[in-house]
């Protein structure tokens, strides 16, 4: 048979009533909880196209909280995501947006750490329940979250993404793909490796004390 | 492209069901022992039973308020004797419809193929459970039956209503049932493969139109039509009645018309009953 499998079309457990705008919304949640990496104080969610259309008949706004709170798209928890935000110590506030020409289940997180810790990330639910992230602090990403995920904040120089895929490969990790984004010649760029196997923090700390690497994070994949 | 009609064959061949040649398959595509792929079909079928069942105290109301509590009224009238259709049917119609509206309401559910069509196979595969005393073994082999059928429809067409409208959401929910079902009665693997092309025959040219773009109107409902249609193309192959067309041909031909079907009636809400005077008021309330 083909590539699509049983549990594809007789599946997924889910909490209903739509795969893109209520899982795929978790799953963007979950997965923006992932990159930020820590702690939340605060989220501002600005919700586009569709997802602010119809989201709230969705219960998007719901999934989209349930994520950020680590949630799956099968916990029966999501209807109540905003009381257990707040329970949580998390303030949440929504906002209609217009992000211009993206897909039209697109959101904006605005994510805040009780340490004023702030990051933006920008992402789709493109059917299915799938995702992908498209957007990390301006810089333009391309993260479906099937994978492990290397993220690497990195001046623009040449050698910089030789070296670190070479750490890589001393780590016995193997990667899957990987693309590279920069603001503008020279200056910043932002390399993102997928990669078959967990990346170790042995791993990550050596990338981090690479000279031209500001930042690496490593993201896990959504189950 | 995958055709149902191999399934058939090497079933027959084989001697062997549907969903057993399914199981063959999907153990090497997955490189899990047939045992492992019944363990995660009965977590599919336990999800399945339990949102009959929350649906049926009709407890819950979807987010817009739209649908609820009608799974509830349908399960009462048989309940003081008084249903026109008789046990059966009446019980598929009430269980398609407690599986929609737990879905519409945001609880647990297991897509089959999509959330929007969750309400047909559960409430079709435990009706035919319940009438010939089938085991819960039997039950999940003809899951693999419905779902074998859903991976030759997402090869040669598609399961969403966005892009081939509402006859690839729940007329494909409503095939998969069908043939499920024969399989599950007793039937042969040809007789399934009729009862699926008659059901899916159909459901041809069924738009997807969904008031103010939510999952409730008109998708509740016709997850019940949906399980009442299957039954009667069931019970017509069980019989030995042939569909003319063969079901692969019917499959594409599901896909052509999708192709033909204009934006406006896939899943945009620009069309069909979404945008009726009432289906408008709808929208303007509530969002
Ligand atoms: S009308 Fe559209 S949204 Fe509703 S069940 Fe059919 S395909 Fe799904």
């Amino acid at each position: 048979m083909g590539k699509a499998n049983v549990f594809d079309l007789l599946g997924p457990i889910m909490v209903g009533p739509s795969s893109s705008h209520t899982a795929g919304a978790v799953r963007l949640g979950a997965m923006a909880r992932k990159i930020f990496n820590g702690e939340l104080a605060e989220a501002r969610i600005l919700l586009h196209g569709s997802f602010a259309e119809t989201g709230k008949g969705h219960g998007t706004n719901l999934a989209l909280v349930a994520g950020l709170l680590q949630m799956k798209p099968d916990d029966e928890r999501i209807s109540r995501a905003l009381e257990l935000a707040e329970e949580y110590g998390l303030k949440v506030s929504f906002a209609k947006t217009d992000l211009g020409d993206v897909h039209p289940n697109t959101v904006k997180f605005m994510l805040q750490s009780p340490e004023d810790r702030q990051m933006e990330i920008t992402g789709s639910s493109i059917g299915g329940g799938r995702i992908v992230i498209t957007e990390i602090d301006q810089f333009v990403v391309e993260i479906p979250g099937d994978y492990h995920t290397l993220v690497l904040l990195h001046q623009d120089l040449p050698g910089v993404v030789a070296q670190a895929t070479n750490l890589l490969a001393t780590a016995q990790i193997n990667i899957a793909q990987m693309r590279v984004s920069r603001e503008k010649k020279g200056a910043q760029a932002l390399t993102v490796v997928e990669t078959d196997q967990a990346i170790e923090p042995a791993a990550l700390a050596l990338m981090r004390k690479l000279p031209s690497v500001f930042q690496a994070m490593a993201i896990e994949p959504l189950e | 492209m995958l055709a149902y009609e191999d399934l058939v064959h090497q079933a027959e061949k084989k001697n062997l069901k549907i969903g057993q040649v399914v199981i063959l398959d999907q153990s090497e595509q997955l490189e899990q022992t047939e045992a492992e792929l019944r363990r995660r079909m009965a977590e599919n079928l336990q999800v399945m039973r339990d949102s009959v069942k929350i649906g049926l105290t009709g407890e819950r109301k979807s987010l817009s308020g739209m649908v609820g509590g009608d799974a509830a009224k349908v399960e009462a009238r048989r309940a003081r004797g008084e249903s026109l259709v008789g046990d059966p049917v009446n019980k598929a119609i009430a269980r398609a419809l407690a599986v929609s509206e737990v879905n519409a309401s945001m609880g647990k559910i297991v897509a089959a193929p999509t959330a929007g069509s969750s309400g047909v196979l559960p409430a079709v595969l435990l009706t035919v459970e319940e009438v010939y005393q089938a085991t819960e073994d039997d039950v999940i082999t003809a899951l693999f039956t419905a779902a074998g059928l859903g991976v030759v429809i997402a090869d040669r067409a598609n399961v969403s209503g966005a892009e081939g409208g509402c006859q690839a959401e729940i007329g494909s929910a409503t095939a998969m049932a069908a043939a499920a079902a024969v399989e599950l009665a007793g039937g042969t693997p040809r007789a399934g493969a009729h009862a699926a092309a008659i059901a899916l025959k159909s459901m041809l040219g069924l738009v997807c139109d969904p008031v103010a773009g939510l999952v409730e109107v008109p998708c509740v409902k016709r997850n019940a039509t949906g399980a009442t249609l299957a039954l009667a193309a069931a019970e017509m192959a069980l019989a030995g009645v042939k569909s003319a067309i063969p079901l692969d041909e019917v499959i594409d031909t599901m896909e052509a018309v999708g192709r033909q079907m204009p934006c406006a009636l896939r899943e945009t809400a620009q069309g069909g009953l979404a945008i009726t005077p009432t289906g408008r008021k709808v929208h303007a309330d509530f969002l």
